[in-house]
């Protein structure tokens, strides 16, 4: 790495200020060891008929963990959908380290259009992992990264790692750093036991944050990752928790009368949006969580509820039947100006602002199917991505290119599928239980 | 609580290897049955009004008057729903009164009305449509004469089916409102 150290410019990941606060979960830094080339190869992540690139991630060298990381990252490549990773046995090239620079013409005899290789070495008890990128047939280093972080976290590194892949070939920010908390769902139907669980993206590392003593439904994250909040429902109550992931602290959102459900927070973490059911009648609330101060949004009659926040907190979409059939609307986050925006047949329920603002996921039930699509926030460009017996509650990864949800075939259990916003890419996500109500994180520090 | 990244990988495997048998073990774990009764089998409303629906006196009475098991067996503690409605339907009405009237025989009985969706809708839009039928059902009992404060309402949405098949004869009779006493009975 003596190209590295000779570098005058030292670059820290935008992350490194944020995951300082919290080293003793994860203690990672990353270092620029080269500045990016301009790259000749690109994915287009708009295109629904992109033809996913080639690239060859060789097992990193530093013995098991090295072959493991890699494994990692060729994983997350291959579910974005994006990336074609090539079979190993295919590589003429072999022990390829990020010391040595790549003999390009054996990567381009085997097509490869990109090539990730890198190293491990242990150093002081800290695992130090430090991989490029190549654009393969422009013969250019496109990405250099030193990442520094204890032997456990090597999972994490692995994600972060596939995250910079992603960034810097698709021009996007990626989303394999994160975790996905659900409802565990267990036993058989009709006594179905839920708990809260927790998972990275790819399925590892699961566990459960309740004991499934009450039904648990609708976990969302804040944008710090480390709260959630969701709806425990018991025979004679409902409840909002508030709940930590980090302190394992839960409190309740307050006592109300009538049944309390439908939380979600606000983009800043400060508020959070729920349903009120009084006498029947369902309302959209919003509470400071600072001042514990609650506002009702909406008086309407009819059914209100469902609530999502626009990125810049100055919107908020969500389900009303006061028209005569569950459909979208958008009102000011004061509730002013209540605005119809679905407007094809069908039912429209769980809408969820989607992170970059672009679009607004839903659940739609037309032909006695269920659909997961995407709508402008103003009513255009409706696109339906699925169509099953039973799909439900979908949530945006970070970068807002791809959605989970919960799909159900008559009988079965529920299920944690993924679809990309082209609807091309549709998938079971690699967890094996039954699962729903999926909510995906913001990208981890 | 969760502290990814913290533990060993052999942790960590046991941890999944405990998960996953903390989901074999809760298959059996033991759940309040709730007592059913078959739903009419027409949803109009103008079908015929179900037979066996008449009060508590002119029933062949099994068990304890003024009992948990006298009111379900003998007025019946659920009614039902059509497709996204909370109207009482006209075949409803000749249990709903039954209740009311066997509630005002028993008035120290407290019952909790727990409204219930069909798997064919999405889970916070059902918690509220179920409530609504909950609140359909107070309703008809306070006009009938049943003092509200005995009356508490909960909806458990689709979280509760009765019937766990899937076709309209199984979602018919996963839209109800169920009368559960709370306390008071004999």
């Amino acid at each position: 790495m003596t190209q590295a150290r000779s570098l005058p410019t030292r670059q820290t990941l935008p992350s490194r200020a944020a995951a300082l606060l919290f080293t003793l979960l994860c203690a990672i830094t990353a270092v620029a060891i080269a500045q990016p080339a301009r790259a000749e190869i690109e994915v287009n992540v708009n295109r629904g008929d992109v033809q996913p690139l080639p690239i060859a991630v060789p097992a990193f060298g530093g013995g098991q963990v090295g072959g493991d990381i890699s494994q990692v990252i060729s994983a997350n490549l291959q579910r974005s959908g994006l990336f074609r990773p090539l079979d190993p046995n295919s590589f003429i090239e072999k022990g390829l380290t990020a010391n040595v620079q790549p003999r390009f013409a054996d990567w381009k005899t085997i097509n490869a259009q990109a090539l990730v290789n890198g190293q491990v070495t242990v150093e002081g008890g800290k695992l130090r992992v430090d991989f490029r990128l190549w654009d393969v047939f422009a013969e250019q280093q496109l990405l250099g990264l030193q990442f520094t972080a204890s032997p456990e976290s090597w999972r994490k590194v692995a994600h972060k790692i596939s995250d910079a892949v992603y960034e810097r070939l698709t021009g996007e920010k990626g989303y394999f750093d994160t975790r996905v908390v659900f409802v565990a769902e267990s036993g058989a139907r009709g006594q179905v036991t839920k708990r809260l669980a927790i998972m990275d993206q790819d399925g590892a590392n699961p566990s459960y944050l309740t004991s499934g003593d009450s039904i648990v439904m609708t976990p969302r994250f804040s944008s710090n990752s480390q709260e959630i909040t969701y709806m425990s429902l018991k025979q004679d109550s409902s409840t909002v928790y508030l709940f930590n992931l980090e302190s394992g602290r839960r409190e309740s959102l307050g006592t109300f009368q009538g049944m309390v459900f439908s939380p979600r927070f606000s983009p800043d973490g400060g508020k959070v949006v729920f349903s009120v059911e009084r006498a029947g009648n369902s309302d959209i609330y919003v509470m400071n969580l600072a001042s514990r101060t609650s506002t009702r949004l909406t008086t309407d009659p009819a059914i209100d509820t469902s609530g999502s926040f626009s990125p810049d907190g100055s919107r908020i979409v969500f389900n009303s039947d006061r028209a005569g059939s569950p459909q979208l609307y958008v009102m000011g986050a004061d509730g002013s100006g209540a605005r119809r925006i679905s407007g094809g047949g069908g039912r429209y329920t769980t809408p969820v602002w989607s992170p970059t603002g672009e679009f607004i996921a839903f659940t739609k039930q037309t032909g006695g199917e269920f659909h997961i699509g995407v709508m402008r926030p103003d009513g255009s460009d409706e696109r339906l991505l699925t169509s099953s017996y039973l799909d439900e509650g979908p949530t945006w990864a970070p970068n807002g290119r791809v959605l989970m949800f919960s799909r159900e075939t008559p009988g079965g259990p529920p299920k944690l599928w993924s679809v990309d916003v082209t609807g091309r890419i549709l998938q079971p996500m690699p967890y094996p239980g039954a699962g729903s109500d999926p909510a995906w994180s913001p990208l981890l520090n | 609580m969760v502290r990814s990244f913290t533990g060993s990988t052999v942790l960590r495997l046991a941890l999944i290897a405990t998960a996953a048998a903390s989901l074999a073990a809760c298959q059996s774990k033991p759940k309040p049955s709730f007592p059913t009764q078959t739903p009419p089998s027409s949803t109009g409303p103008s079908t015929p009004l179900p037979p066996s629906t008449g009060p508590v006196s002119g029933q062949p009475v099994g068990a304890l008057p003024g009992s948990t098991q006298d009111f379900i067996v003998n007025v019946g503690d659920r009614v039902y729903f059509d497709t996204d409605s909370h109207d009482i339907r006209e075949d409803a009405r000749p249990l709903l009164t039954a209740q009311s009237e066997w509630l005002r025989r028993y008035p120290s009985v407290v019952v909790r009305i727990e409204g219930n969706a069909d798997e064919r809708g999405t889970r916070e839009y059902n918690l509220a449509l179920g409530a609504r039928r909950a609140n359909s059902v107070r309703d008809f009992l306070v006009g009938q004469g049943v003092t509200g404060g005995r009356i508490s309402t909960i909806s458990f949405g689709k979280e509760q089916p009765i019937d766990t098949g899937s076709g309209e004869e199984s979602w018919q009779k996963n839209r109800n409102a169920r009368t559960a006493i709370v306390s008071g009975a004999r």
